[in-house]
């Protein structure tokens, strides 16, 4: 790879991830909840729950059921989103529900069901890995017992150059072989819990790729941690 | 009607000593059998078998106006019903989870691998260009379902002929069609789905096998290893070496299945 000579758009290296920010608590009402931002991709989650599964013929009682529900708001993006449930934020919801279910001890909660709401208020690539990172957040400010953190990032190729941390720009790239989206997103421990991909790759650059999210993840665990610990801070109050 | 659980158990068990229920290897394809025209009002069709697993897959074709973001490109449209008719297992009513990714899955293995050239879908730039509707039936579920429709798109899209334009009037005379193909790359994506079932990686699941199963990995590529599109699914964890493991296996069963659905891509 020829790093250093690779130029990204807003100047960040190739392993640099945009400023991150997070914050839990943002949703009074809500058990839990969480705002998580990569440069200005913000994204924000509330958990219900675990309460009642309603509708009854719904309830599985060997677990709980953890239902995810990811929307973009019509104004985060240039041109308005109808708003409502589309193919693609169906799609999402469902692999924001499997990113997250490994870490979750949710066969305590029989026949119940934990919501997570996340809205992307302001989108600039990157809105799912946003969107789960707040939602792991919000779901362990909720106090829903867990085995761990779960992280979420973008990985990049532009043309042929690997990149951390997607943006728009990137994401719209057309040089040579063009943008391939890679979000992955792992286990505090490094297991793969959710990997998508568009573009063009071989094997061995998807296997640098994979090893890049690790580094990657581990960045914004120590991100989300933080922001966990800022919240019980009593001497914040 | 779900696999039950000490069926799913027994499944794991013979996997891991190399077994399947039906004498195959982990990494053996059931008979895949393609038909293509099997529908003469579509501009391309094929039926696709793999095992008892049956899918339909159509091409329509219609002049419409570009998405703003592609004046000068034509349009694609993958989607998927599956049947009632095809497992007890389905119910009628609007599309759900399952039926919207196994369209978007296709979908984009088709767009991502250039596969269908697009800018010569042009007619007009900004005013008029051909949509390509692709649309899968199933028709017997036994597992597996993905990599079907995968391959009954490819023979679909290989089989079509554009129906006659009429510039003047802007109308399209379906009842006509010209002999005119539908413009393809020699980049085939392959769409082949690698599922795990406790330590064993398997494809070509059977419905019993697939309802086994805790995480898949949907990958399309070429047979050669260039990858377009990947998707896991399902909530358990792969480790990175197990999915090393998996982008091998891809590859195998893309070469495999490609050996076989060669002659209908010609």
């Amino acid at each position: 790879m020829a790093e250093g000579t690779f130029k990204r758009t807003d100047g960040r290296g190739v392993e640099e991830m945009r400023p991150m920010k997070a914050e839990v608590g943002v949703v009074p009402n809500a058990d839990g909840s969480a705002m998580f931002s990569f440069g200005n991709t913000v994204a924000i989650a509330a958990v219900y729950g675990p309460g009642k599964m309603h509708p009854q013929h719904s309830q599985n009682p060997e677990k709980g059921t953890l239902r995810c529900n990811y929307n973009m708001l019509s104004f985060s993006v240039s041109d308005r989103i109808r708003p409502g449930p589309s193919r693609r934020s169906t799609e999402i919801s469902k692999i924001t529900e499997w990113s997250l279910e490994p870490a979750l001890m949710i066969k305590r909660y029989p026949s119940m069901v934990v919501d997570v709401y996340i809205h992307i208020i302001q989108a600039d690539a990157s809105t799912r890995c946003a969107g789960i990172n707040a939602a792991a957040l919000a779901l362990a400010h909720a106090g829903i017992p867990m085995k761990g953190m779960i992280s979420s990032v973008s990985i990049g190729k532009l043309d042929k150059q690997l990149v951390v941390d997607v943006d728009k720009n990137e994401e719209d790239w057309e040089e040579g072989e063009g943008a391939t989206d890679i979000p992955i997103t792992m286990t505090q421990d490094g297991e793969i819990t959710h990997i998508q991909l568009d573009g063009k790759i071989n094997g061995e650059e998807l296997k640098q790729a994979i090893e890049l999210a690790r580094k990657a993840t581990k960045e914004i665990y120590e991100v989300q941690k933080k922001a966990l610990k800022g919240s019980v801070d009593l001497n914040k109050k | 009607m779900k696999t039950p659980r000490v069926t799913a158990n027994r499944i794991d068990e013979y996997l891991s000593s190399g077994k399947r229920f039906d004498g195959r290897k982990l990494n053996e394809f059931r008979e895949i059998s393609i038909e293509t025209g099997i529908s003469k009002k579509a501009e391309g069709s094929a039926r696709v078998r793999i095992g008892k697993t049956e899918v339909l897959v159509g091409i329509k074709m219609d002049v419409a106006a570009p998405y703003p973001d592609s004046p000068n490109k034509g349009n694609l449209m993958v989607t998927s019903e599956l049947l009632p008719l095809s497992s007890s297992r389905f119910e009628s009513g609007p599309p759900k989870f399952p039926a919207i990714e196994l369209g978007r899955l296709i979908d984009r293995a088709i767009r991502e691998s250039k596969f269908v050239d697009f800018e010569k879908l042009c007619i007009k730039e900004g005013e008029k260009v051909w949509s390509i509707f692709v649309d899968i039936y199933s028709i017997n579920a036994d597992g597996n379902l993905v990599d079907a429709a995968g391959i009954g798109a490819l023979a679909a899209l290989k089989t079509a002929k554009f129906p006659k334009y009429d510039e003047e009037t802007g109308k399209v005379i379906y009842d006509e069609h010209t002999d005119v193909s539908v413009p393809l790359s020699k980049e085939i994506p392959i769409v082949t789905t690698i599922y795990k079932i406790g330590k064993s990686l398997i494809v070509d699941p059977t419905q019993e096998e697939e309802d086994a199963c805790e995480a898949r990995v949907v990958i399309g590529g070429t047979a050669e290893g260039t990858i377009f599109s990947m998707q896991k699914g399902d909530a358990k964890e792969i480790s990175i070496e197990e999915m090393n493991k998996v982008l091998e296996l891809s590859k195998e069963s893309k070469k495999n299945v490609f050996s076989k659905i060669e002659k209908f891509l010609k």
